[in-house]
């Protein structure tokens, strides 16, 4: 965070706290809305206590002139409706003798994260502001105060208030008068630090969470079909495809179970309708016997799988990077299936799409690997890249000759044929089988069949989107999914001039690619394995695939944290200056 | 036909039960139920009329889920337990296909027990017939749920000690639209029950009793203990409960329709571009 005592500063973390039902989602939602309107860049994130409903809560909003890569470990402002059980979000909310501290409430006892920090304090009564005013909600005067103190425009804090009204149900002439009170009451409070305005001529920014970007990502690829069940933090995927295939010819089924919703999603994409599930850790493992019918029958299929807190139910809301084993070793027998991650929010959308070209053009499941930082928090960043990648499935619409589905084909890609074709007809097995899909135990049908179902993928071009590499430095740093935000950000600090340190963030994790991942790694001298999780998953996956020897390293740390930044560029500024 | 519901069925084309029998030789062992079955099948099938490439045969695993490859139709083989679910995905992503499901007793009401209940009460148009020898056949032998308690074998010597599950009580509880029951020794009336099964809208499931010859010898005993059911199909499953409530398991017949529509996916009143979606983003 660059935070000084004087002077502009590019970018300003925000966090709101407060007790069930007051509002603090609501404050930052807007706050991050309206200061997206006037030109920043940001993001928020959510955080709750385990309450199902109506738990103390935090919004962690953070504003920016540039797009913003990872989380802050400091915090400028912390300000809370109340301070009831604010303690839970502790180690969340680092504060430092720079931040500054607003109490909406007065004559309380303040946590000892908050005294301890030497945080300048400010004592601003929303609360006993808002006696005069009934129904005044002291989230909306919180909002006006904040907004005041970026210095956001009135007028677009109003406007996005107003947008709201309907949807929250609040009255507009006390919510207006709420947020002037806040907006007053900012004059109570100094500020050491002040936000740099926005870029005048900002291009098209996207409000958007990774669940909604993987979500768009699909229906852009032409999913059209997908039955899943319910689990954190993956349902706001199904939750925001639902509404929107029926308005696209498609349809969004709540299965029984993941057992169902993976089976169901086999069946459409058999008939030909490109289809997805989404889950999170214990979904995917009641998934893994299904996702090895769908590799022996050569059924097209995405499974989105948003990662939290493992092993078992294991810290539902929170992200880690530990799903990586099971999506890639987690299939019985030779089962070769594609896994690829998303390296950022926005990234969401064009890894999803890629995931559903390749399973349709490669005829096998594909596990997009996202986790719940990348999925849950909103981000206002650049437009998403958009896709040029036109990959079909080879589907047979007249059969002329006898049909082979299981034909031994160079690519290793057989055409297959849809249900209705006349003269198509084969049945989908997961028995091994010969070249018409016949049950065969025979040696030499296991032998084509495993080989074939290998170099389809293994032989495919997958081009430079494998991974996102910059830099060409003789030290490199490795790093996959979320943890690439963090990464690029420290990497950027450490070496602005991208001559020291080569940054992999790797995208397609499997089939693995060792030639291409060699000559990336080329005269690499050190290499760094930046991820979160505390067995060093992908480390051990990296040593496993490729040739990394005594030359690497692993920065591996599970979650509930986000990886330290500061960490990591201490141990980067310790390997670029030896 | 006491049923106003069921169109009359019009032939398209003129088929025989064996323009539905592929080329491929059943593994099944010589006498097992399952023969006759894929034979009821293949008459039901000429009796509807039906395209071989329009209708989907989608199955489990066990002796018994081995029929897709045996018929002519498009086929599904898949994991244990899961014929239902797969069903339900090619059935609503394409309406127009006629989608049957075969299954076994451990396959239906053991490891794929909790679909059977969601796909009654979901009612998608499909047809569930299960070939119910009350074993584990392609294991060798194992007791499964419709097993009686005092049967003998490896897995729990002396018997299970377990009651029976009741497929016909379940399905009628779960809300399936049509309930019958069969025998595999009378292939044309189980061609008779899965030609109204399929014609029926909405969930219809089909119990055929299909004798495992070499873990159940005794079964061979089934032809002479079934009987056409002593009552009327209904409409009530108020009665059809009554009516199961005096049910030995070997009286044959459609037990029960239901007039619920099957269930079909909504769809929005108006249609949009995947790209006007982006408007939703857009700061
Ligand atoms: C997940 C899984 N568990 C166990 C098995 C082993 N298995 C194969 S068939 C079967 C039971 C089949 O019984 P049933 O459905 O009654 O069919 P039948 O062979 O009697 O026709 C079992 C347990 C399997 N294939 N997959
Ligand atoms: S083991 Fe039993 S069920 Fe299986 S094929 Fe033989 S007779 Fe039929
Ligand atoms: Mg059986």
């Amino acid at each position: 965070m660059t935070s000084s005592q004087s002077g502009k500063i590019k970018r300003i973390a925000i966090a709101v706290v407060g007790s069930g039902g007051s509002g603090v989602m609501t404050v930052g939602d807007l706050l991050l809305r309206s200061a997206a309107k006037a030109g920043w860049y940001g993001m928020m994130r959510r955080s709750s206590g385990p309450q199902i409903r109506g738990g103390e809560a935090a919004a962690y909003v953070e504003l920016s002139t540039s797009p913003l890569e990872s989380p802050c470990e400091y915090f400028n402002i912390l300000l809370a409706l109340d301070w009831k059980n604010v303690e839970r979000f502790a180690s969340e909310i680092a504060l430092d003798k720079d931040s500054v501290v607003i109490s909406g409430e007065a004559g309380v006892e303040f946590p000892e994260m908050v005294t301890d920090s030497g945080a300048k304090i400010w004592d601003v009564d929303l609360k006993a502001m808002l006696k005069k005013l009934k129904g005044g909600r002291t989230n909306i005067a919180a909002l006006g105060l904040l907004g005041k103190l970026i210095g956001c425009p009135a007028n677009i804090v109003r406007n996005t208030l107003e947008n709201k009204f309907s949807a929250k149900a609040l009255d507009p002439e006390v919510s207006f008068a709420a947020l002037e009170l806040g907006v007053q009451a900012a004059s109570q409070v100094e500020l050491i630090m002040e936000l740099a305005p926005p870029a005048a001529d900002a291009e098209e920014r996207w409000a958007i969470t990774g669940n909604q970007a993987a979500g768009l990502g699909a229906l852009r690829a032409g999913v059209r079909f997908v039955a899943a069940y319910p689990i954190t933090p993956a349902t706001e995927i199904l939750e925001w495809m639902s509404p929107r295939l029926r308005k696209v010819g498609g349809f969004l089924l709540q299965a029984e179970d993941e057992l169902a919703s993976i089976n169901m999603s086999i069946g459409a994409s058999y008939s030909g309708v490109p289809a997805l599930t989404a889950t999170s850790g214990p979904g995917l493992a009641l998934m893994s016997e299904s996702l090895g019918l769908a590799v022996a029958a050569e059924i097209p299929l995405v499974v989105v799988n948003v990662m939290r807190g493992g092993p078992s139910t294991g810290i539902p809301t929170k992200s880690e990077q530990t799903d990586l084993n099971l999506a890639v070793h987690g299939l019985h027998g030779d089962a070769p299936h594609l896994v690829l991650a998303p390296h950022s929010i926005p990234d969401c959308l064009w890894t999803t799409q890629w995931a559903v070209n390749l399973a349709e053009k490669l005829q096998t499941p594909a596990i997009v690997l996202s986790d719940q930082s990348l999925g849950q928090t909103l981000a206002v960043t650049k437009r998403p890249r958009d896709s040029t990648i036109k990959a079909e499935r080879e589907v047979l619409k007249k059969v002329t000759e006898k049909y082979k589905r299981y034909a031994l084909t160079d690519s290793g890609v057989s055409p297959m044929t849809l249900p209705g074709t006349p003269d198509g007809q084969y049945t989908a097995d997961g028995l091994e089988h010969t070249p018409e899909g016949t049950p065969s135990s025979m040696v030499e049908d296991h032998d084509a069949q495993l080989e074939k179902r290998d170099r389809k993928l293994r032989n495919f071009d997958y081009g430079d989107d494998w991974a996102e590499i910059t830099g060409d430095g003789k030290i490199a740093v490795i790093t996959w999914g979320s943890t690439g935000g963090t990464v690029r950000e420290a990497v950027s600090q450490i070496d602005p001039e991208g001559n020291k340190i080569r940054l992999m963030v790797i995208r397609l994790l499997s089939p693995a690619q060792p030639d291409i991942f060699k000559k990336a790694l080329e005269n690499a001298e050190r290499v760094l394995v930046v991820e979160q999780s505390y067995g060093a998953q992908f480390y051990r996956y990296l040593r496993g695939y490729f040739e990394l020897d005594e030359r690497a390293e692993s920065f591996s740390k599970p979650g509930p944290l986000p990886i330290s930044s500061t960490m990591l560029r201490d141990k980067l500024q310790e390997w670029t200056t030896v | 036909m006491n049923n106003i519901l069921v169109p009359p069925t019009i032939p398209v084309n003129t088929f025989i039960p064996k323009d539905y029998k592929s080329s491929i030789k059943p593994v099944w062992c010589p006498g097992c139920g399952d023969h006759t079955v894929l034979m009821g099948f293949t008459k039901a099938m000429a009796k509807l009329g039906l395209n071989p490439e329009d209708a989907v045969v989608v199955s489990g695993i066990g002796c018994s889920s081995r029929i897709p490859a045996y018929t002519k139709c498009y086929g599904f083989h898949g994991v244990h337990g899961r014929s239902l679910p797969i069903a339900a995905g090619i059935k609503l992503a394409h309406p127009e296909l006629s989608v049957l499901v075969f299954s076994g007793d451990g396959d239906g009401y053991s490891i794929g027990g909790n679909h059977f209940l969601h796909a009654c009460r979901r009612n998608i148009n499909l047809t569930y017939v299960v070939m119910d020898n009350q074993v584990y056949g392609m294991t060798k032998g194992q007791p499964s749920p419709t097993t009686e308690p005092d049967w003998d074998n490896g897995m729990a010597p002396g018997g299970t000690n377990l009651r029976p599950f009741q497929p016909l009580v379940i399905a009628l509880a779960a809300g399936a639209n049509f309930i019958a029951r069969g025998f595999s020794g009378d292939s044309n009336g189980t061609a008779d029950l899965i030609a109204e099964a399929v014609t029926h809208p909405g969930f219809s499931f089909v119990e055929i009793l299909s004798p495992c010859v070499t873990f159940r010898p005794e079964q061979r005993a089934w032809k002479d203990m079934v009987r056409s059911a002593p009552v009327k199909t209904t409409f009530d499953r108020g009665q059809a409960a009554r009516h199961l409530a005096t049910d030995d398991g070997f009286y044959t017949g459609v037990l029960f329709r239901d007039t619920r529509p099957a269930f079909e996916p909504p769809k929005a009143k108006t249609q949009v571009e995947v790209s006007d979606f982006n408007q939703e983003f857009i700061v």
